[in-house]
């Protein structure tokens, strides 16, 4: 192969945190026009890896290469400049800012006056081209993420990149976005731009790269020609052990008693729109309830009214026959696992030890005359760590400092371990690899068997037909359809979603 | 009679609201930027002293204002040190400042005694006398010195620059999302280090507004008698908005005018209350907008450029 071939190559790129190895001799490489998809496990290294590329970190050892020309990338501006444009797993946009001021924020000019109109066209003429349409004059943050994501590959595309890295951007889209942004990768890479695609979806890493480079534990396994490629190949040298998500057996548990009831609820979103609309369900001990649908459909909404964290306007919950009317402190009644765990979960900057008695803190043993027992505390924390396999150094380990998936486990560990009648699991398995997906699976059926009632909230079809005993669909805030688990029809809860009636 | 003394009432209202302008046109940039630089106060204070003690020694008005300007730079450059470098605690750092140049400045003052002696020449009016002769906007507009009509005409120029320019989407950029910015290849640090230098320029300025546009002289013991605080009180109410920010000032200073209006009429209400008065405004001020107006998202929060 020719060198010159290739947009981008990095060579034996190895970054070094104190006591981390988070990149060890990787290498990877991209030709013009290619889609390289680049896989692994959240915290094998992937985003390190790209950061490096983008000048935020300097490589402790490796060299850069772009058209076949050693390259020194010492910051953002200086990999822009190059022609790298990086679109990040959490979003670079200033949301109070327009479209359109996002998109032209921080390229150089010497024009001091802010003349948008002509930015405003060329914008408008790369979303006719690449069919990503964005309003540029709307504030970023009244976007939803899927048109957000739009904004960052525009804002990528306007400042004429050669190498464009999306680093998993199909975690925040629907499945009509995620084709949709199929479709615009084809029409990039068929300027003769390069495209490098970070994910741990198997699936789609298949339907849209050329070439897939595979990483783990900051080491390259190797690389392959995507026709090589099958998924049950690639799962296994992400994870180095053989992984399926298939439907899981579970015994039948008879005499269903019921634990959570909803009754007519009616709530409103934070802009005060209507999110629930009459909602009655049910959902008893020894089951796991999946609720279906496109996010956005008054799932959040749900999931919060049950935990007492939003008010319904109307209606009423009950849990164990107790009526609920605010936030629930006993850890032995609800376990709740938010959709946002760094946000909601976890207190970032807490230790894992902290973070694991935030629910029980003022109990003994962990609070003796309201002086908080270290003892106690960080030994229950080392049990948690090793009952829940979090993979950490010690228990005085900021969460901040854990990967996703071992932030889950944490968080999972704090609501679940207390054996709570009902647990809520809100888009539990959100931004995790594929072992760390197995695992909150696992935990969840194992919460069931052991007899909780289970509500588990997912935008994964998949995963909520593999898991639950009854799946309901939920669409503007109503229950649009109920099936049972063992026989659903992915075509059924499809049309379901999109708020259609299929036809019997 | 009771018109003469409204024109007269909002003649001071605006000649008192003239430096708390001038001072917060600096810090609505620096907050939002993300740096509250709370110490206004203190380099108000330098402001006040440098413009009498130059004003004096020089004699010229106008060099005044510049070694004015050149001592704002040199506090800001610390100041930005301090908070943007060195992420100390933006408040904290502000009231060390604040309690620094009190001291200081008396200090300096009290060893330039001759200064005391006699006043320095003030800021002048800008248009011919005969033109107070007109009724009403006369005597409310064209007595005020040139410190007032500056103070009227730069919000909306700071505004300008706030919405309209590159700078200013970049200030505005770097407060609600530093890393954003910093992505996008911005220089984080060198936005931030303008803002607060600009904001202690002006806030000297503010200073010198406040000792040479009347008085003339500089009195020891904090004369800017917590002016920076309300400048800082009337950011958060008008939601970091120039122009927003400047009505605010002149409420204030109405405020503050009316009080010592009634002072002299009344001799039944403490004069201590009444000195109370325009801070309670704010206090009330405060209570009733703030819910309204949108915090620059990493309003007083450290910005390490290395955590990505």
């Amino acid at each position: 192969m020719d060198e010159n071939n290739f947009a981008l190559q990095m060579q034996d790129i190895t970054v070094e945190f104190p006591g981390v190895l988070a990149n060890d001799h990787v290498n990877i490489d991209c030709k013009k026009g290619e889609v390289l998809g680049l896989l692994g496990e959240n915290g094998a290294g992937k985003t390190t890896l790209m950061n490096v590329l983008y000048g935020l970190y300097p490589p402790t050892e490796g060299r850069i290469l772009l058209d076949g020309k050693e390259v020194h990338i010492g910051s953002p501006l200086e990999a822009i400049q190059q022609g790298i444009g990086m679109v990040h797993q959490h979003f670079k946009l200033v949301d109070t800012l327009s479209v359109i001021e996002n998109v032209i924020l921080g390229i150089p000019t010497k024009k001091q006056r802010l003349d948008l109109e002509p930015a405003k066209k060329r914008l408008l003429q790369l979303c006719e081209e690449y069919e990503l349409f964005v309003d540029p004059d709307e504030i970023v943050w009244r976007l939803p993420v899927g048109k957000q994501q739009w904004v960052e590959i525009l804002k990528a595309l306007y400042r004429d990149c050669k190498v464009l890295v999306l680093d998993e951007p199909t975690a925040v889209l629907t499945p009509a976005e995620s084709d949709q942004l199929c479709r615009a990768i084809r029409r990039i890479t068929a300027d003769g731009r390069s495209v490098i695609f970070i994910s741990h979806k198997l699936r789609e890493v298949i339907q849209i790269t050329d070439r897939i480079t595979v990483i783990r534990d900051g080491k390259y396994i190797g690389t392959l020609a995507t026709k090589d490629a099958t998924q049950i190949k690639l799962a296994q040298m992400m994870v180095g052990r053989p992984v399926t998500i298939e439907r899981k057996s579970r015994p039948v548990i008879e005499d269903l008693k019921p634990v959570l009831v909803m009754k007519n609820v009616n709530a409103k979103d934070d802009r005060g729109i209507q999110a629930l609309k009459n909602l009655n369900l049910t959902v008893h001990a020894g089951e796991i309830v999946g609720v279906a649908g496109v996010d956005g459909n008054g799932q959040r909404e749900l999931a919060e009214c049950i935990a007492g964290l939003r008010k319904p306007t109307s209606g009423t919950i009950t849990i164990n026959d107790k009526r609920v009317t605010g936030v629930i402190a006993d850890p032995t009644f609800v376990g709740f696992i938010p959709e946002d765990r760094q946000k909601t979960g976890l207190v970032m900057d807490f230790s894992i030890a902290d973070n694991l008695i935030m629910k029980d803190y003022q109990n003994a043993p962990y609070a003796q005359n309201n002086v908080l027992q270290y003892t106690a505390i960080k030994k229950h924390a080392r049990d948690m760590i090793r009952k829940y396999h979090v993979k950490t150094p010690s228990e005085d380990v900021r969460v901040r400092n854990l990967s996703g998936g071992n932030q889950q486990k944490v968080v999972i560990a704090r609501e679940i371990d207390p054996e709570p009648v009902l647990d809520i699991a809100s888009h539990p398995t959100r931004g995790l690899d594929l072992g760390a997906v197995a695992n909150v699976h696992d935990t969840l059926l194992k919460e069931r068997n052991r007899g909780a009632a289970v509500l588990f909230i997912s935008a994964e079809l998949q995963e909520v037909m593999a898991l639950s005993d009854r799946i309901i669909v939920l669409f503007g805030g109503e229950i649009m359809g109920e099936l049972n688990g063992e026989d659903a029809d992915q075509e059924v809860i499809g049309q379901l979603m999109l708020g259609h009636h299929p036809e019997n | 009679m009771s018109l003469e003394i409204i024109i007269d009432w909002l003649q001071a209202a605006l000649r008192w609201a003239a430096p708390l302008i001038i001072v917060s046109i600096g810090e609505v940039y620096s907050e939002r930027s993300g740096v509250i630089n709370m110490g206004i106060e203190g380099i108000m204070l330098f402001g006040a002293l440098t413009g009498i003690a130059a004003g004096f020694y020089l004699n010229s008005l106008w060099l005044a204002v510049i070694i004015t300007a050149i001592i704002g730079l040199i506090l800001g450059f610390a100041v930005a040190y301090l908070t943007v470098s060195r992420r100390t605690n933006q408040v904290v750092t502000g009231l060390m400042i604040n309690m620094v140049s009190l001291g200081a400045t008396d200090m300096i003052f009290s060893m330039m005694s001759e200064t005391r002696k006699a006043r320095v020449a003030t800021f002048p009016a800008i248009f011919p006398s005969s033109m107070t002769n007109i009724p009403v906007l006369g005597k409310l507009l064209f007595a005020q010195p040139i410190s007032t009509w500056v103070a009227l005409i730069l919000p909306f120029f700071a505004a300008y620059v706030l919405y309209k320019t590159r700078w200013g989407l970049n200030v505005r950029a770097v407060g609600d999302n530093p890393k954003a910015a910093a992505t996008a290849g911005l220089s984080v640090i060198k936005i931030k280090y303008q803002t607060v230098v600009l904001s202690s320029i002006f806030a000297a300025l503010g200073g010198c507004a406040l000792s040479l546009a009347e008085v003339g002289y500089f009195s020891a013991g904090g004369m800017t008698a917590g002016r920076g605080f309300i400048v800082m009180a009337a950011c958060v109410v008008a939601g970091w908005d120039p122009v927003r920010t400047a009505l605010i000032c002149i409420a204030f200073g109405a405020a503050d005018a009316a009080q010592l209006r009634i002072q002299t009429l009344s001799s039944t209400i403490p004069y201590q209350f009444l000195q109370m008065l325009p801070y309670i405004v704010t206090i009330i001020a405060l209570t009733i907008m703030v819910k309204r107006s949108r915090v620059p998202k990493t309003w007083g929060a450290p910005y390490d450029p290395k955590d990505v």
